[in-house]
């Protein structure tokens, strides 16, 4: 028998059960304690693992810096950055401690540290809560980046996560935290980081997406009968699997990305780059993309003039096939 | 008088010394060091410090990268680690050859570091020491994370961070020192007061009347030491993991040092400070001051001094040749971003093995 559960409780029987399974993994951040986490992704954990569970304070450089020094000692910590758009005080220890230590001292320290944040938008939040600048750390050699899109790979993805042995961003899409329910097992199960996932096949067109976008095309292409789509959740941005996207095109000959994040330098524009490298052959129609503009994302009345809507991706997908 | 860290009020601007710069032991401590610490102490101190000046001639020979001069902190460096225990962590910044040196790491490592080369950094003769850390103040909650595991872990140990003068304006300075407060962790916060953050005085810094009062507002100890007396220093320390071991917190200590030489050997300190402010501190040489005590107490001459030198210089000599001799293994810039190789690492080292046959 398995539950339906959504991303959010999805994440919470991940934490559990790898705390339960490893006294070294402990969870902290700001309000991740008694009250759960301010999307109670942490919700009741406390009581569950007391010694493993803190409310920190609030200082996103700290908790990151701190938590480097936890992972040296051979700690699992999963710290939480509240949201995606307050990680930034924190990018040094990122960037110039948690990418480096394995390389700095040759392979002997390493810190494996898992930093879950809420990111994207689509939720009508505050300015700076919806971020989607998952590029500034894919092109940090050092890190990697996930971003499920369903409560199942969420919760497999997160376990994975726990065990990899190199720093982790982990972003969690709060567009479909709650909104996507599906069937996750209750057992402990994992979901390999550095594949990406063929959703659906399809020998026309290949549509490379990630995060809570990835529910959005779904449901704009259901009904499309005339293209046979292939669909590619790319789950894990850093490494990123460019092998699946590439074969895909190969097949296809057409490429259409849809990204939340604006697109100058962005993580379309790698995939863009290695499909014109590695499939320019195969190509029938130059490798399009359907992306933020490069502005900053607009306070929540002013959202969906930035977000991508059905209506523009199946105009996209009606110029790429004529093309 | 036994010393103990409350009864120093670091608002007060006190600072702690036992051994004058004349080599004389104050009467009213009891000193934490014997003939044979102090005979240890001193000789590595004389080691860095020759090494130190063969590195300038090194690089000014351009036989090895920027380096970065570490005399006048030798006794900051060295006695606080030699309070330390084996199995406590040492979070060093980049001015702490000494120390480094007393806890077991090689020079040759040491200085194949130095010449450029990561090599150096796998240190894996220096046990629960963290690399070199070169963005200012940026280690100081590594030291936080570090020893809040051991509580959580229950462990003995203790973990000492070095950081400068100049971090203690830093962000992570703040946050660091934040959290071990809220933690109670065993942690010591270990500020070499060299009184220069490249050409910035100290008093531009902080306005604060002294760094160790800083602590008072992080809701634990601080201390301001002679930082180029070895049993203050020393004393401190060991007060510091004493308490830290018994679950009473994080220490703040202050050793108030001077940086004789430049930053680094790309500037020119007449540019920014007064050579006569260097005179009095030359004065205050630790290395000196530990000289002066051991020959007092019959245990030092100029014999055993030349003999030193002579064994330094050897050793020295020795381990700049290994450093030279070391090649740089080039496949590894690519080997350790992430414990495996990921495939586009595995394809761009295919690249460079490429390139590199052209």
């Amino acid at each position: 028998m398995m539950a339906v559960l959504t991303m959010v409780q999805a994440l919470n029987q991940a934490l559990d059960q790898a705390m339960e399974k490893d006294k070294s993994v402990v969870c902290y951040g700001e309000d991740v304690g008694l009250d759960g986490g301010v999307f109670r992704v942490t919700d009741g954990l406390i009581k569950k693992h007391p010694e493993q569970v803190f409310d920190s304070p609030l200082a996103e450089c700290g908790i990151v810096g701190t938590a480097i020094g936890m992972g040296i000692m051979g700690m699992k910590p999963v710290v939480e950055i509240q949201f995606f758009g307050f990680i930034y005080p924190a990018m040094n220890q990122l960037i110039s401690h948690a990418a480096r230590i394995r390389n700095r001292t040759r392979g002997s320290m390493h810190c494996p540290i898992v930093v879950r944040t809420p990111a994207h938008g689509g939720v009508k939040a505050l300015e700076h809560h919806s971020e989607s600048t998952e590029a500034m750390f894919v092109h940090i050699p050092g890190l990697k980046v996930v971003m499920p899109s369903t409560p199942y790979d969420a919760k497999g993805l997160m376990l994975s996560a726990i065990e990899d042995e190199d720093p982790i961003i982990f972003l969690e899409p709060t567009k479909v935290y709650r909104s996507l329910k599906e069937e996750v097992p209750e057992g402990y199960y994992t979901v390999p980081i550095g594949k990406a996932n063929i959703i659906q096949e399809g020998n026309d067109l290949t549509i490379v997406t990630w995060g809570a976008y990835v529910k959005d095309v779904m449901d704009t292409i259901r009904d499309i009968k005339d293209v046979s789509i292939e669909l590619i959740d790319l789950r894990t941005l850093s490494p990123m699997d460019a092998e699946t996207v590439i074969n895909s095109v190969k097949k296809t000959g057409r490429l259409l990305i849809v990204q939340e994040a604006c697109r100058t330098c962005s993580i379309s524009s790698e995939l863009m780059a290695r499909t014109i490298e590695k499939a320019y052959l195969n190509l029938k129609a130059p490798p399009m993309r359907l992306a933020g503009y490069d502005i900053i994302m607009p306070l929540p009345a002013g959202e969906k003039y930035y977000l991508v809507n059905d209506k523009m991706i199946k105009h996209n997908i009606k110029k790429i096939m004529e093309y | 008088m036994a010393y103990t860290i409350d009864s120093y009020d670091p608002e007060e601007g006190k600072q702690l010394q036992i051994l004058d710069k004349d080599g004389n032991l104050s009467k009213d401590f009891i000193p934490s060091l014997t003939d044979e610490d102090v005979l240890k102490i001193y000789k590595v101190m004389v080691l860095a410090r020759m090494t130190d000046k063969k590195c300038i001639a090194l690089q000014r020979q351009g036989r090895m990268v920027t380096y970065i001069p570490q005399s006048g902190q030798e006794a900051a460096a060295v006695a606080s680690v030699y309070a330390l225990n084996k199995d406590d962590w040492l979070i060093p910044s980049f001015r702490e050859m000494g120390g480094l040196i007393l806890r077991g790491a090689h020079l040759a490592d040491i200085l194949i570091y130095l010449s450029g080369n990561e090599e150096g950094m796998k240190n894996t003769h220096l046990i629960n020491t963290t690399p070199t850390s070169i963005p200012i103040g940026s280690q100081i909650p590594h030291a936080t994370g570090i020893t809040w595991a051991m509580k959580l872990q229950k462990k003995q140990t203790v973990g000492m961070v070095f950081f400068g003068d100049g971090s203690t304006s830093e962000g992570d300075f703040h946050e660091g020192l934040n959290f071990a407060g809220v933690f109670k962790t065993p942690t010591i916060f270990f500020c070499m007061n060299n009184q220069w953050a490249i050409s910035v005085p100290r008093e531009k810094q902080t306005a604060a009347k002294t760094i160790a009062q800083k602590a008072v507002a992080y809701g634990f100890k601080g201390v301001q030491v002679d930082g180029n007396d070895i049993f203050a220093v020393h004393l401190a320390v060991k007060e510091a993991a004493d308490r830290a071991r018994k679950g009473e917190g994080p220490t703040l200590i202050e050793a108030y040092t001077y940086r004789q030489g430049p930053h680094t050997t790309a500037d020119d300190p007449k540019k920014y400070r007064p050579e006569e402010q260097v005179i009095p501190w030359l004065e205050k040489d630790p290395i000196k001051r530990v000289r002066a005590y051991l020959e007092k107490k019959g245990l030092w001459n100029q014999q055993k001094e030349d003999d030193l030198a002579k064994e330094c210089d050897a050793t020295i000599e020795e381990n700049v040749k290994v450093m030279e001799q070391t090649q740089y293994k080039d496949e590894d810039i690519f080997l350790y971003h992430y414990k495996d190789l990921t495939n586009d690492l595995k394809e761009q080292m295919e690249e460079y093995k490429m390139n590199k046959g052209l």
